[in-house]
């Protein structure tokens, strides 16, 4: 098995008439974190539906381990997870029935045990068997980052990830991005926010020509 | 494979469990819809017979037709649409699940309520026992074409109703030998013929509506 590396070639994309961007190239290695940064509506959403597959790029291509995606669409999302704005958590759901889900659609068995662990080391012990729909916006948040984590894929593709999180959770979610990393994952995120990345990697893509001041401390 | 099947059709079982009250609706619906009529026409019990299997297939039709603009659009809105097509199993799997989901939640209990609506109707015994199994083969078109006209009109305003204009048509061919069946075996033609190509035309919408739905939901997504 080739050393995980997704790179973009020549990407253009646009939504209606309007071209966001063209031209795109990067590449991103194992442990390494790619940071789109851009004003709103500039395409940083777009590029990372681009990255998903969810969108297909008006040129260029995506490529996975040196190959085009659209040609190994299986390999290459069983190693991806993508959290967007959305949190795909179902209300009527409690966290360990949506972890059931998010492990069924993977084709894996479900570890309970492993899956209320990570729920509760992401702080959501009290929370295990209510609604999701009782709890607040960023414990919903928590309940997909679980589930991120118990994907176990190489490649997040993070859309704002700190968006509605408190103090302690951005520093979670630091920690838990550096973790990522180290263990030889791949993370492409956008943020408005600082993040503190000591001893991380960083790439760092413009998305549009709005120029944005460094986040990073 | 057959993993990611069931955790699609368990999941939309245990929310329908948790949201009677949409499921209630689709079958009340139904029951109103097929009763209004007997109070429309007259109580002559053989203009009711005679009008009996095509209300009743109409009336299931619109009843199911009811749930199908929700197929995917609530798992659109929040966001675990996006995470069921990222999955790496195939698209036209995830179609095929919730296709049999809304039928199992909401084609199987109008199954259960068609008999009772037939003795309404002043159907004889075998007339409803076609009508069962004709619903029974035709039930399942109505899920599938439904989730091909679901993908379609995904998140668009007004997508209801747009729905309802797309598929009305499509379901003509199950409605014919549908009604035309339970019509046969009324009349003493039998109703071999109107069943087998009913059954012909629920294989067909099986092998070929996953595939387009699954290419629509793509193209709403995108």
């Amino acid at each position: 098995m080739p050393p995980p590396r997704i790179s973009v070639h020549d990407l253009a994309c646009a939504r209606g008439d309007r071209l966001l961007f063209k031209g795109m190239n990067f590449t991103l290695e194992a442990g390494e974190l790619l940071l789109v940064q851009g004003g709103n509506g500039q395409g940083k959403t777009s590029l990372l539906r681009l990255l998903t597959g969810l969108a297909r790029p008006e040129q260029g291509e995506v490529h996975w381990c040196g190959q085009n995606v659209t040609r190994q669409r299986e390999v290459y999302h069983a190693a991806m997870c993508y959290l967007g704005h959305a949190n795909g958590v179902k209300d009527d759901l409690n966290p360990v029935e949506n972890l059931r889900f998010a492990d069924g659609l993977q084709g894996r068995p479900f570890d309970e045990v492993k899956a209320v662990n990570t729920l509760k080391s992401l702080g959501l012990e009290r929370c295990l068997d209510l609604p999701c729909r009782v709890l607040s916006f960023g414990q919903r948040r928590r309940v997909a980052l679980s589930a991120l984590l118990l994907a176990g894929v190489t490649l997040w593709i993070l859309d704002e990830p700190l968006t509605g999180l408190d103090v302690h959770a951005v520093a979670l979610m630091e920690s838990l991005i550096r973790d990522h990393l180290a263990a030889g994952g791949m993370v492409v995120a956008t943020t408005h926010q600082a993040l503190n990345l000591e001893g991380v990697k960083v790439q760092r893509l413009l998305v549009g020509n709005v120029a944005i001041p460094d986040l990073t401390e | 494979m057959h993993r990611f099947l069931l955790a699609v059709l368990r999941r939309d079982l245990t929310l329908a469990a948790r949201r009677r009250g949409d499921w209630l609706i689709a079958q009340f619906f139904f029951v109103i819809v097929a009763s209004l009529f007997p109070l429309g026409v007259g109580p002559e019990p053989e203009m009711l017979a005679r009008i009996g299997p095509g209300v009743l297939w109409v009336a299931a039709t619109l009843a199911s037709l009811l749930s199908l603009a929700r197929l995917f659009e609530d798992d659109h809105r929040d966001g675990s649409l996006e995470h069921m097509v990222l999955s790496p199993e195939p698209t036209v799997l995830l179609v095929l699940g919730k296709a049999l989901a809304h039928w199992l939640i909401y084609c199987i209990p109008l199954l259960l309520i068609a008999p009772i609506l037939g003795i309404q109707f002043n159907l004889p015994p075998d007339a409803i026992l076609v009508l069962e199994f004709s619903l029974l083969l035709g039930t399942p078109i109505l899920s599938l074409l439904g989730a091909v006209g679901a993908a379609l009109t995904l998140g668009l305003r007004g997508g209801g109703v747009l729905l309802t204009l797309l598929i009305l048509p499509l379901y003509i061919p199950a409605l014919i030998f549908g009604a035309g069946a339970v019509d046969g075996v009324m009349a003493g033609t039998g109703a071999e013929a109107h069943l087998s190509l009913l059954g012909a035309f629920m294989m067909l919408s099986l092998m070929i509506a996953p595939w387009i739905a699954a290419s629509a939901l793509r193209v709403s997504l995108e």
